[in-house]
């Protein structure tokens, strides 16, 4: 199959997606980059394309909560056109302010009727935006943007970006069904004897339960997460490359080579 | 109807909001005990049922997951409800017309619900318990609401609509001052706010009288904002007379003869290898940066409107340095900002802050968040600055931002054609900011929260951010001749500059606004934020207008440009200017000034002699010191890695929180090549002269752009004077001889300044208080500089046990305005030189060394000298050093311990060598003052030894957490 056909939403205020079509160009992908008016206007336009990126930024300004704005949009127009999408079985990858998209918009999670949604994201613990680099293991069981994936190291750059379950049941089933994707484990590079055991800042630079930087959904092809894999696709992007610490391709990357592998059947390594 | 929804965290969840309150309320000294309940709300107008408020208060308004509403029509008892008995009920809500972003986002998306909906705002709302009477209006006024901007309304809310303006009946004014007198040019001057000299009043007049009529309002306003000093720059490019210690000398242009001269005179010698594009004419200086692309840089002030509402002055101060590259030749694309800070020292005593200021803390805290919020949302990331405390900036913050960009170099210049239509993009224009630009040239009183509080605005990013997205694709397909910001004065600056070389008429009853009522006047030099206007030829109209609708943007034709010389205005058909333009622009009457410069006298300083204790602690204090501090409270808000390019970040080092010397960043991500971004500054050297302090400005700006790896053959530099009241000879005099040393030592280096910018009249008047208190001279130098390939810049982190340290540079007895003389309160010594000559020999080694891969880490040496720069490089590196003083290359007067360990000498750097590498890295340095001066070690500690003897002695998680203490808030 020739390589696959990426769609970057930018909707008002969406600041990341220059830079993500770049990370999906380099890992094979042929990338479009469409306002979200033209995919209001004809949503069958998403016919043309296998994988839906919502990258980062501030959709609408981040005005009322973060990602709400655009969520609303695509549950009153899109709804069905993404849905078939997902049937189709294609890929949705949300980073950052489209993770807080996607979820707020239920195309990550089903909410429940009775007990409302699942989870949501909102302000971090610290009460303000940081930006700062942290170190996640992947659960690649389930989610095809993982696959392969143990270890990465990536930025975070947000306000709003705690991952708060419904309950505890509600981060139990998650983790029981294998869509807790992605956890921040310690910057030290230790490995926690239970990954979901709460950790202090800043190795959670949040304060998410369980260290949930990244859901997926239960078919493992919609992707959200926190951290930005785009921003560290090049060995100058890592905070200590003149150090020797870098690895020759940035860690994010392996994440779109896997988005572009699940359709041309090319080995990631 | 009006309906009120509150919206309350959910039981478990933290009360960020009220938190932040109590806490200043504490911070503050007011109450440590309060009680605080917070909501923030909306009060939406519309015909609804309630079925449809919940739905909006639900699905849109809050998170159902961590929120819970109240949701009634205001007035309605459930909103009233304490949560505990005897809270008092507080409201804080934006003041009618001032921009409220997320009412405006939320208006649009509850209509994408289908309902219609007439008018949203914001509110935040407070149950406060433990709050005697007296304590209720310091508590608002100081914590929850600043009233240029917001109103407060104590218990429940009570109005039934939400309204804003009233139609406007067109009446042309007229401005009868044929017959006045100067008392009466004055008062009309003062009271209209034009704040022009008796000279530019009676120029003005004298015009008038001879084409036989009066003004109107709005001719006086054009050229009151276009001959403001904050436009015109006429004290700085007016005629000087300068005495200065040793040369008395007479300007006509004094920033022609100084700054731009300096220029010229480089690039006359670079000739055919001249790679400055654009310097000193458009919004931004543009300089080559390789086939495709050039890169433009520039930086402005936004001082007072950030001393009255730091957030708001702030914001916008960003967002309109953003639209001087957007508004560069045919418009650029922005890739990163700046911003440099100064205030008063945040533990300043509240009772030591005069009326009408605002506290140094919630000035800095403001202002941070002012930044972070435009440029976070701008999706530009904010890479390097620096912050300085002074007590003089209490009434006076400083607040610089900056902005570089690319354009490609085919789309560098830009020439409106007649014919072309005057096209405004983007935000409406309101009554924000009336008065901007004459009002930054004046110097603030107690009472300018009153006089201007029409000049402060609020920004709105995303507004900003789909003009950019527009913008670049209209600038990509060609669809205008010419682009410009609308900043200062507006409408009246931009047009009238775009249209000076033509004409042009406005038909400002088309310009949309933000509500009913203004007058032609006001929409003609109202300062709202996020517009450009654009130079478009009717055939590209409707391509150019198709776009904008496409993304949500508006665009409107309100004139066109015609070649008639004239200025001429028109609100529906009738005309209410006509100037000249060659008035408008050559009619001001030449600003003469005097300039006097005398230093102060030389006194020495003899240094205190120290035990290893004593210099210890001295090392501490200056690392505990505001200024050398750690910013990373700051820094971290800032998103300073998007758009993807980051190379070198702001903090780095073994645990990423060390401090780097300048940013490096790739703004083209297909090629290697990359743009450094630095700063100088130092206010403390021109108290003792200003020569000096704005050459050492320009070696420190240099020399951290060079640590990092950048070409200082390629390195450009801006200017931004900030100076108190320039009518005072001896205060323009300071400034003068700082322009001088800018000549001297920007041609000796061969570095072209390419942009820069003034302010002047930085003093606030206390009441009561005869003397106004003046900011200190303060020049910032930005740098702009270029490497080949990202590859090979360093970081100031040391790297690996056993590699050498050298010094580069000669250390002299150097401590008169040092951070040492600072924290061991001593005055006088000798202010730090710059030899300009073997400056640009050194930052050519330097490179060379970089370049050659023999150096492994490099820091400047500013603040604290030597000491502190080789305690920045181990504790970030994670890794201990062991120097010798004896071996520093220094003058024989600069022996001293103290000397050596803090001198801030100009032209020095640190640098790790590998064993391996020495032989390379002295070749690179050839016969100029360089020295091993001691080793790596994997102990982590840091050992200065001079004459056999400890001098310092600390281990590195003393260093650190000193240095990270102060402002970790």
């Amino acid at each position: 199959m020739p390589e696959p056909r990426v769609l970057i939403l930018r909707a008002p205020g969406t600041n990341c997606d220059r830079e993500t079509a770049f990370a999906f160009e380099t890992a094979g992908a042929r990338c479009e980059v469409l306002h979200v008016n033209r995919v209001l206007e004809s949503p069958g336009v998403l016919d043309r394309f296998q994988i839906l990126c919502i990258p980062g930024g501030f959709s609408y300004g981040d005005d009322v909560a973060a990602g709400r704005i655009l969520a609303n949009q695509m549950q009153h127009h899109l709804a069905d056109a993404i849905a078939r999408f997902k049937d189709d079985g294609k890929l949705i990858l949300g980073i950052c302010n489209g993770f807080q998209a996607l979820l707020k918009s239920g195309v990550l999670l089903t909410s429940d009727g009775q007990r409302g949604p699942a989870a949501t994201l909102t302000w971090n613990d610290s009460g303000r935006y940081e930006d700062r680099w942290v170190r996640l293991r992947a659960d690649g069981s389930r989610c095809v943007f993982l696959q392969g994936i143990d270890r990465m190291y990536l930025p975070v750059a947000h306000a709003e970006g705690k991952f708060v379950p419904r309950d505890a049941a509600a981060l139990a089933e998650l983790d029981a069904a294998g869509q807790v994707a992605l956890r921040y484990v310690p910057l030290d590079g230790a490995t926690p004897a239970d990954p979901s055991a709460a950790l202090p800042f800043p190795d959670n630079p949040n304060g998410s339960p369980g260290n949930v930087a990244g859901v997926c959904d239960p078919t493992g092809r919609v992707l959200g997460l926190m951290p930005h894999p785009e921003r560290h696709i090049d060995p100058t992007h890592h905070p200590r490359w003149t150090r020797a610490d870098a690895s020759p391709a940035g860690d994010g990357l392996a994440l779109f080579a896997n988005a572009v592998a699940y359709f041309t059947g090319a080995a990631v390594g | 109807m009006l309906w009120e929804v509150d919206i309350y965290t959910a039981p478990g969840q933290t009360d960020r909001l009220a938190a932040t309150v109590a806490g200043e309320a504490a911070d503050a000294g007011m109450n440590g005990r309060l009680g605080v309940r917070a909501a923030r709300g909306y009060l939406i107008q519309g015909d609804f049922s309630p079925a449809d408020l919940d739905r909006i208060a639900g699905e849109l308004l809050a998170d159902a997951v961590v929120e819970r509403t109240v949701v009634a029509p205001v007035g309605d008892d459930r909103l009233s409800q304490p949560p505990e008995p005897a809270a008092r009920l507080i409201h804080v809500l934006p003041k009618p017309g001032v921009t409220d972003p997320v009412a405006q986002s939320a208006q649009a998306a509850i209509a994408d619900f289908g309902l219609a909906v007439e008018a949203v705002r914001t509110f935040k709302k407070y149950w406060i318990t433990g709050l005697a009477d007296d304590q209720v209006a310091p508590l608002c006024a100081k914590i929850l609401a600043n009233d240029a901007i917001e109103q407060v309304i104590l218990g429940p809310l009570a109005f039934d609509r939400l309204g804003v303006g009233s139609a406007y009946a067109f009446a042309r004014v007229t401005v009868p001052m044929a017959a006045m007198d100067d008392a009466a040019l004055v008062r009309l001057g003062r009271e209209g706010q034009l704040f022009l000299s008796v000279e530019e009043m009676r120029t003005i007049q004298a015009h008038f009288r001879d084409l036989g009529r009066d003004p109107t309002d709005v001719e006086l306003e054009t050229l009151a904002q276009t001959w403001s000093e904050h436009c015109s720059h006429k004290t700085l490019a007016g005629r000087i007379r300068y005495q200065g210690p040793d040369v008395s000398r007479q300007f006509d242009n004094m920033l022609r003869e100084t700054i731009f001269a300096a220029t010229q005179k480089i690039r006359r010698e670079a000739g055919a290898d001249d790679w400055c594009v654009s310097v000193f004419s458009d919004n931004a200086g543009v300089v080559r940066f390789d086939e495709q692309y050039n890169v433009c840089f520039k930086v402005e002030t936004h001082n007072h409107p950030s001393a009255l509402e730091p957030y708001g002055g702030a914001n916008t101060g960003i967002g309109g340095v953003i639209r001087d590259p957007m508004g560069t030749g045919l418009g650029a694309r922005p890739v990163c900002n700046t911003d440099v800070f100064c205030f008063a020292p945040p533990d300043t005593p509240v009772d030591a802050v005069p009326q009408g200021v605002l506290h140094p803390r919630r000035v800095m805290k403001g202002v941070v968040a002012g930044v972070r919020d435009y440029g976070n949302r701008m999706g530009i990331p904010t890479v390097n600055g620096a912050v300085f405390f002074d007590p003089r900036y209490l009434g006076n913050p400083l607040v610089y931002c900056g902005n570089v960009g690319t354009i490609p170099r085919d789309k560098s210049f830009k020439e409106p054609k007649p014919g072309d239509l005057v096209v405004a993009m983007g935000g409406r224009t309101g009554r924000d900011g009336i008065h901007g630009a004459t009002f930054s040239s004046a110097e603030l009183t107690h009472e300018s929260d009153e006089l201007s509080g029409g000049a402060v605005q609020i920004g709105n990013a995303i507004t900003e951010k789909m003009l950019l997205d527009v913008l670049m694709e209209a600038q990509a397909r060609g669809l205008y001749h010419a682009v410009t910001d609308c900043g200062a004065g507006g409408f009246s600056s931009a047009v009238g500059e775009m249209g000076e070389k033509i004409g042009a008429e406005v038909w400002l009853d088309r310009v949309p606004l933000k509500y009913e009522g203004l007058s032609y006047a006001e929409i003609w030099i109202s300062e709202a934020q996020e517009r450009m206007v654009l130079a478009v030829a009717p055939d590209k109209w409707d391509e150019l207008s198709a776009l904008c609708a496409s993304e949500g943007v508006e665009a409107t034709a309100i004139g066109r440009f015609v070649p008639t010389g004239r200025l001429e205005l028109k609100y529906h058909d009738q005309q209410v200017a006509d100037l000249s333009m060659a008035f408008l622009h050559d009619g001001r009457p030449p600003v003469v000034r005097e300039a006097v410069y005398a230093p102060p006298p030389a006194r020495p300083l003899a240094p205190p002699a120290k035990d290893c204790q004593g210099y210890t602690d001295s090392l501490l204090a200056i690392l505990g010191s505001l200024n050398v501090a750690s910013k990373h409270w700051m820094i971290r808000q800032y998103d300073h890695e998007v758009q993807g390019g980051s190379v070198v970040k702001p903090l780095t080092g073994a645990a990423n929180d060390g401090p780097s010397d300048a940013a490096v960043l790739r703004p083209v991500l297909e090629n290697r090549r990359g743009i450094v971004i630095a700063c100088g500054m130092n206010p403390r050297y021109g108290d003792l002269d200003t020569y000096h302090m704005a050459a050492s400005a320009i070696d420190e700006a240099l020399r951290n752009a060079v640590a990092v790896g950048a070409d200082p053959a390629r390195t450009a530099i801006l200017d931004n004077f900030c100076w108190g009241n320039t009518d005072r000879p001896e205060t323009l005099g300071s400034l003068v001889r700082a322009a001088v040393a800018c000549y001297d030592v920007a041609t000796a280096l061969g570095t072209p300044f390419i942009s820069g910018k003034d302010s002047l009249n930085n003093e606030f008047r206390p009441e009561g208080a005869d003397e106004p208190i003046a900011i200190p001279p303060s020049l910032l130098i930005s740098a702009l500089g270029q490497v080949d390939d990202v590859a090979r810049c360093v970081t100031m982190d040391l790297k690996q046990a056993g590699n050498a340290v050298f010094l580069v540079g000669q250390t002299k007895n150097e401590l008169g305005g040092s951070h040492f003389a600072l924290v061991e309160g001593l005055d006088g010594g000798s202010v730090p030189t710059v030899d300009p000559a073997l400056a640009r020999r050194t930052f050519v080694a330097v490179h060379r060394a970089i370049h050659a891969g023999a150096v492994r880490a490099c820091h400047d040496l500013s603040e604290g000298g030597l000491a502190v720069a080789v305690a920045e490089m181990a504790f970030a590196g994670g890794l201990g050093a062991r120097i010798e003083l004896d071996d520093v290359p220094a003058t024989d007067d600069a022996r001293h311990a103290a000397v050596l360990l803090f001198s801030e000498s100009n032209t020095r750097f640190l640098c790790e060598v590998p064993p391996e590498r020495a032989e390379a890295f002295r070749a690179a340095l050839d016969d100029l003052p360089c020295a091993c001066i001691g080793q790596v070690i994997a102990e982590a500690t840091l050992e200065i030894v001079h004459a056999g003897e400890h001098a310092i002695r600390c281990d590195l998680t003393t260093l650190k957490k000193t240095w990270q203490r102060p402002l970790d808030w």
